[in-house]
């Protein structure tokens, strides 16, 4: 039986997408069978960001509707042979996706994959509403912002009441904080939320905390999810946090102001 | 600006991260609760409308509700505006809520303890 992992936020442009194909990249390059799926129906981009925009020829909605098999939609990553990824329609609207229709889909991926990995679409609407009904876990994708830990608290009380575990009354999804585009200077300047008190207001366990990077822009412009480069930083975040997941004891990095020379404060250097 | 500010060239404004802390915590505490239960606010207006209508003939047009959620205390506040007495003596206007707020009879307040 997989695990459902949903990757959720309320608040949009977050970084869901970034983060869904980065934890699903490293699931799958620890070996576990993953498939990562884009629930944002009429704005796919997770395609993008995987870089196999070029080969989607059937989707989620194709599926659904019974104009293509499962295994015909899926694609295999030709990087990590452990990893497929489901894309959504572009074209469809949100009222394609049907709960029996995502329902099916889920039972027959779990017969094949050790893990679903669902990149929510933003809001608490249909789509998103879709994306966390199957979910065992969730990882609630934060920004040091007010608008962002507002929404999270906002979908954590949507995952405890309106999922299938909460309606069936089994045991709740288990909640993950993942705090992205952290900048630790100007946390420390104090112009932004520190980590502790996201952490506070939240009270949910924290999973990892990805630096604001440039590296996560290079790596949308080449279509190679960020966690595939080792030397940025957001990847080694990714890739702690991914071990974090299976059980793996890592300190939190990252997190401090990186010390930087006489020179480089004088003349304002920048951290890549 | 302390001497200090001459070589940073500027004077800093005051770090606003506390703030966003502070505001987060007041609002989602109200935000959770509301999560559980349903809204009872409507509901309050519309019976608080109904008590006091049976006493006065008030228009309900003119209530004004208010609310300021705070981290310790809620006030809820409800002004109803009373009609004129029936014989007017002259000069005398209609009971209006007093510009300094002081409780008149005109004014029925309450307070909501936030948990
Ligand atoms: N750690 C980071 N550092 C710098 N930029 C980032 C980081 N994470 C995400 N971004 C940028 O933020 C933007 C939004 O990211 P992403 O598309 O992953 O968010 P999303 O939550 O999926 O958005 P949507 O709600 O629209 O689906 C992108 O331009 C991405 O490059
Ligand atoms: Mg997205």
């Amino acid at each position: 039986m997989a695990q459902v992992i949903v990757v959720t936020s309320g608040k949009g442009g977050v970084g869901k997408t970034t983060s869904s194909a980065a934890f699903a990249t490293g699931l799958a390059q620890s070996g576990k069978k993953t498939v990562v799926i884009d629930f944002d129906v009429g704005l796919r981009n997770l395609d993008l960001i995987m870089g196999v925009e070029r080969r989607v020829v059937f989707d989620i909605v194709n599926v659904i509707s019974g104009e293509a098999r499962l295994n015909q939609a899926l694609i295999r990553d030709k990087r990590v042979d452990t990893l497929s990824i489901l894309p959504a329609s572009q074209t469809r609207d949100k009222d394609a996706l049907t709960k029996e229709g995502v329902a099916q889909i889920i039972d027959e991926l779990s017969q094949e994959f050790d893990y679903i990995v669902c990149d929510s679409p933003a809001g608490i609407e249909k789509g998103a509403l879709l994306a966390l009904y199957f979910a065992d876990q969730a990882i609630v994708v934060t920004n040091p912002e007010v608008s962002s830990v507002r929404d999270s608290d906002r979908i954590l009380g949507v995952l405890q009441s309106k999922s299938r575990r909460a309606e069936e009354k089994k045991d709740p999804v288990k909640e993950h904080l993942l705090v992205t585009r952290y900048a630790p200077e100007r946390v420390e300047k104090g112009e932004m939320l520190k980590l502790e008190d996201i952490r506070e207001i939240l009270a949910i366990p924290l999973l990892g905390v990805i630096p604001e990077s440039e590296s996560v822009l290079k790596a949308s412009n080449t279509g190679s999810p960020v966690i595939l480069d080792d030397v940025s930083n957001a990847g080694q975040a990714y890739k702690d946090a991914v071990a974090r997941f299976l059980g793996e004891d890592r300190p939190h990095r990252f997190i401090e102001p990186e010390k930087r020379g006489f020179l480089s404060r004088l003349f304002g250097g920048r951290a890549a | 600006m302390s001497w200090l500010d001459v070589f940073r060239g500027k004077s800093k404004p005051p770090p606003s991260a506390g703030a966003a802390k502070e505001r987060l915590q007041i609002v989602l505490a109200h935000e959770r609760i509301s999560r559980t239960g349903d809204d009872f606010l409507p509901r309050l207006q519309k019976e608080l409308i109904q008590v006091v209508a049976r006493y006065v003939a008030i228009d309900p047009k003119a209530v004004n509700i208010s609310l300021d959620r705070g981290g310790d205390m809620s006030t809820l506040a409800i002004e109803v505006e009373l009609p004129a007495p029936e014989k007017p003596k002259p000069g005398a206007a209609a009971a209006k809520p007093d510009e300094l707020g002081k409780p008149a009879d005109s004014k029925a307040e309450a307070g909501q303890k936030a948990s």
